[in-house]
Formats: C-alpha cells, structure tokens, sequence
C-alpha cells in the first residue's frame, strides 16, 4: 500500500511524520538534529530514500546533512572521519563560497544595503534545498545572502552558479526583512536547462541555459514601494508554485498580491480577486488538476496572523481570481499563527493531500484536497518548512 | 595528546561523548588545535570559525585553566598545562537571547 512521508524543518529540529495511504493515522518521529534551526528538507524525486536537510544555528553557522534510509539515519557528506591522500579532510560538506573568480565575468562582492549603501555579500544560511528531478547526488540550495549554488556529489562540496549574481542587476537587490534570500527552486520537468528562482527582496529570475545566464522575470508586478511600473527587480516575491504537468504557467503569492503567468514568467497578472487579504506567504497547486491553487491569506505585512484570528486555507479551482475559503477541521477563533513561504505542499495520492505547519507548531493534512482538516501534530517548535513525499 | 571540550551541539555534530583528544604536531596554539581539530572531525570545519577567513564565529569564546582566552592572538602558545595535557582547552558557545 503507499504511504506519505511529511519532512517538517522547525525551529528546534525536524520532524518525520508517516501515514499509509488513508493519511488517517500518523507516526512522528524526531526531533532529528535537536536545538539546530532546520529551515528545510526535501528528498530527492530520483531516489526517496535519499533526504537532504538544511540545519543551521546563530552559534554554528550552516550544515548540510544527507540521509540514504528515508530519514532513519544522517551523515555530513564528506564530514566523516575520513581522509583523502596526505592528511587532508576528504570532504568539505559545509562550505557554500561565493564565487568571485574573474572566470563569472564581473566578480560581484556587494549589493545594496538597507540604507542604500553597498554592502558585502555575506553567507549566512541555507534557506531551501531543491534536489534534481533525476539525479540523487544532484542538488540546488538557495542561500542567504542570495544565490545559487549546487552539489553534483550528494552534497559533498558546492559550488556557486554565479551567472545568477552576475547577470548585471546583483548590486541593486536588497534585503527584505527576512534577510536576502533565495527561498525558491523550481526545476521545469520538460526542460533540464529552465529553473526558476525567487528571491526576496529582489522578485524571480530565469535561466534557459542550466544556470550559465539568467534574467528577470517580474514584469506585471506592482509593489506599492516601487513607483516604476515596470522595474526590472526589487519586488518581494514569497513564493512560486508549478504543475509539473505545465510548466510555463506559474502561481505567485508575492509580499501583497497573488500573481499567475503564462509564459514562464515573462508576464504576470493579479489573481488575487475574491482573497479577503492577498498579504501570505505560500501558494501550491493540486497534484491532478492544474488550475487548483491553494494559499493561506494573512492579515498585513505588519500583522503576519490571519484575519479575525480565523486560520483559512483559500483555494481557487479556476487558475485564481475565484476562490472558496476552506474551514472544516481548521481553528476558526482565536487562531494567531503565520504560515511561511516554505511550509505547505500536496502529496500526489487520489485525492491529492494538502498539508501545511503553522509557526505555533502545528502541522495540519487534508486527505481530500482541502475539503477537512485535521492536525497531524500540535505542538512542534514554529515550523519552518513542510514537504511531502508520496511512497509507492 | 591536547583535550578538547566541545558544546553539546558540536559533540553531537562530531558524534562523541565527553572530551575529545588531538595530536597536535609541533607548537601547541589555538589555530594549530582547531586545525588539528577539524582534520579529525571534517563535520566541524566552518563550524567554530570561518571557512574563509577563519575567524571565530561571534558567538563562540575559548577558554583554558580558568582564563579567558578569546581574544588572544590565533597563534599565541597555549597554557602549558594545556600542551601537557593537564587541563583541556574548552570551546564554549556563548549565552546569547532572552
């Protein structure tokens, strides 16, 4: 029979939570890498054994941690007791170092400071980890302060894609209060060579040729903060989400407004419609229908809870513009939790499941698309991150 | 042999219990501990300082019999009775947050 496997990144550790196919029944295993900050996991598509997690700490900095038994056990790629010929480590799992060499064209060492200043571009962590769609030992991780870097050896050493720094509009981005991060990675399933990223506060970007160039993709936006309506970068982009059956259209929740494009991004338009907020942070899309999105609005950007203390996931079965709130089994009062950018996705049984964690520690499932809610767990530390895998 | 105290995070990270022991070859010094350090535990590299820069990480102090050691210079000889293996040197993670 399948099963579900749901990766949860907390503030305090991560969590694993197991269910057969009904997804009425749950296990919970964790804490894993207890006390560590674990702003994301994900397992690799290829091979759904092989886990990567994200652990982080003010005090300790970045570590990367591999699994290859579906989260039973965890290694440091290359940070064994191990050595390579002449004395030296063998592995260097931890080091993410940005790339100035003159080989990237223009060496980027700066971007813009809250104050409008330049600032140097500092390392601070692992923000979302994006495994490749066929290759185990292939991952992507989008970092703080932003960029792009990927493993080809199962995270063992990374190396930077510095095209996305370089491509000539790196010196304008800036932080967005969060911090300067590359927080999306989307992989087009039909086209190895086209990923998607996002970036607050700088908007999304695109590459056609596996990472070498890339370009802008934030015409259509509005953000209140530009006057130009056609600024090339600075939008707080929060998420981005793809069918993979589809991937030229694209779903945006961005800092205000939800957003749909077309053509790959190289245009948007509002979808917002009927949302009693457009404020959030995530957004996903049914597993077997395209045009079925989910997002959870949030009151403001100064008040991240949601509206009349009503936790509401919002769905639209039309592609946005239209949309049904989704209460059954969700708090409906006194509810003052933020759902972030990181922590909801679908499974891809029939009907599809939905889940999603809450920075109050709960982690809710809806095995019917979103029809009723229940909690698969409560009282975790703030979740940082949800995903799912569907087992055979 | 140098003992070394690590956090408990570190110990778990490094996947040993109480203190860890290093072979230090020639002067004993902070850097040349850390050195030693991570070479036998490659998990801990970037870690307690830097990759690049090698700089101590903010929130981390070192300390050796009962003295504050931070800020003296990375090269500078440890305690004797460090090099003797009589008292560990202690890689502390500071208290920080409310």
């Amino acid at each position: 029979m399948s099963g579900v496997r749901v990766l949860v990144g907390t503030r305090k550790g991560a969590f694993i939570l197991t269910s057969d196919g009904k997804r009425g029944r749950w296990d919970v295993s964790g804490p894993n890498f207890t006390g560590w900050e674990i702003y994301h996991l994900k397992g690799s598509p290829a091979d759904p054994n092989r886990l990567y997690a994200s652990q982080s700490s003010g005090w300790f900095g970045q570590v990367i941690q591999r699994s290859c038994d579906g989260g039973k056990t965890w290694e440091t790629p290359g940070g064994g007791v191990t050595m390579a010929p002449g004395g030296m480590p063998a592995g260097e799992s931890n080091k993410f170092v940005y790339d100035t060499s003159p080989g990237v064209g223009k060496p980027l060492t700066t971007h813009q400071w809250y104050d409008g200043t330049q600032h140097p571009w500092e390392f601070k962590r692992v923000w979302h980890l994006e495994p490749s769609l066929t290759d185990p030992d292939t991952v992507y991780a989008g970092v703080e302060d932003a960029a792009l870097f990927r493993t080809t050896d199962g995270a063992t050493t990374w190396g930077e894609l510095a095209g996305l720094r370089g491509h000539g509009t790196g010196p304008k981005w800036q932080p967005g209060a969060g911090g300067m991060c590359l927080h999306t990675i989307l992989l087009d399933p039909r086209d190895p060579q086209r990923i998607f990223v996002a970036i607050s506060a700088a908007g999304a970007f695109r590459t056609d040729d596996g990472g070498k160039t890339w370009k802008p993709i934030n015409q259509g936006l509005r953000s209140q903060y530009i006057p130009d309506p056609t600024a090339e970068i600075g939008h707080c982009v929060h998420r981005i989400a793809m069918h993979p059956s589809r991937p030229n259209v694209l779903f945006m929740q961005k800092h205000w407004d939800v957003l749909r494009s077309d053509d790959a991004g190289d245009l948007w338009r509002e979808v917002s419609g009927n949302l009693p907020t457009d404020f959030g942070f995530v957004i996903d899309v049914h597993a077997h229908e395209p045009d079925t999105i989910y997002v959870v609005p949030i009151k403001s950007d100064s008040e991240h809870f949601p509206l009349e203390g009503r936790l509401r996931v919002y769905r639209s079965r039309t592609g946005g513009d239209e949309w049904e709130a989704l209460t059954n089994g969700l708090p409906q009062r006194d509810c003052y939790v933020n759902v972030l950018r990181d922590a909801m996705a679908v499974d891809t049984l029939e009907p599809c499941g939905v889940y999603f964690g809450t920075t109050g520690g709960q982690v809710y499932a809806s095995a019917d698309a979103g029809d009723s809610w229940a909690p698969i767990v409560r009282d975790l530390p703030a979740v940082l991150s949800v995903e799912v895998q569907t087992l055979p | 042999m140098i003992r070394v105290v690590l956090p408990p995070h570190l110990r778990t990270l490094a996947r040993v219990k109480g203190e860890v022991q290093v072979d230090v070859p020639g002067q004993v010094t902070r850097a040349s501990v850390l050195e030693a350090l991570e070479a036998r535990y490659p998990m801990l590299r970037g870690t307690i300082r830097d990759h690049v820069t090698e700089q101590r990480r903010p929130f981390l102090r070192f300390f050796a019999c009962e003295r504050d050691l931070t800020h003296e210079p990375p090269d500078a000889p440890l305690p004797d009775a460090v090099t003797s293996g009589a008292e560990p040197f202690l890689v502390i993670g500071a208290i920080a947050g409310g």
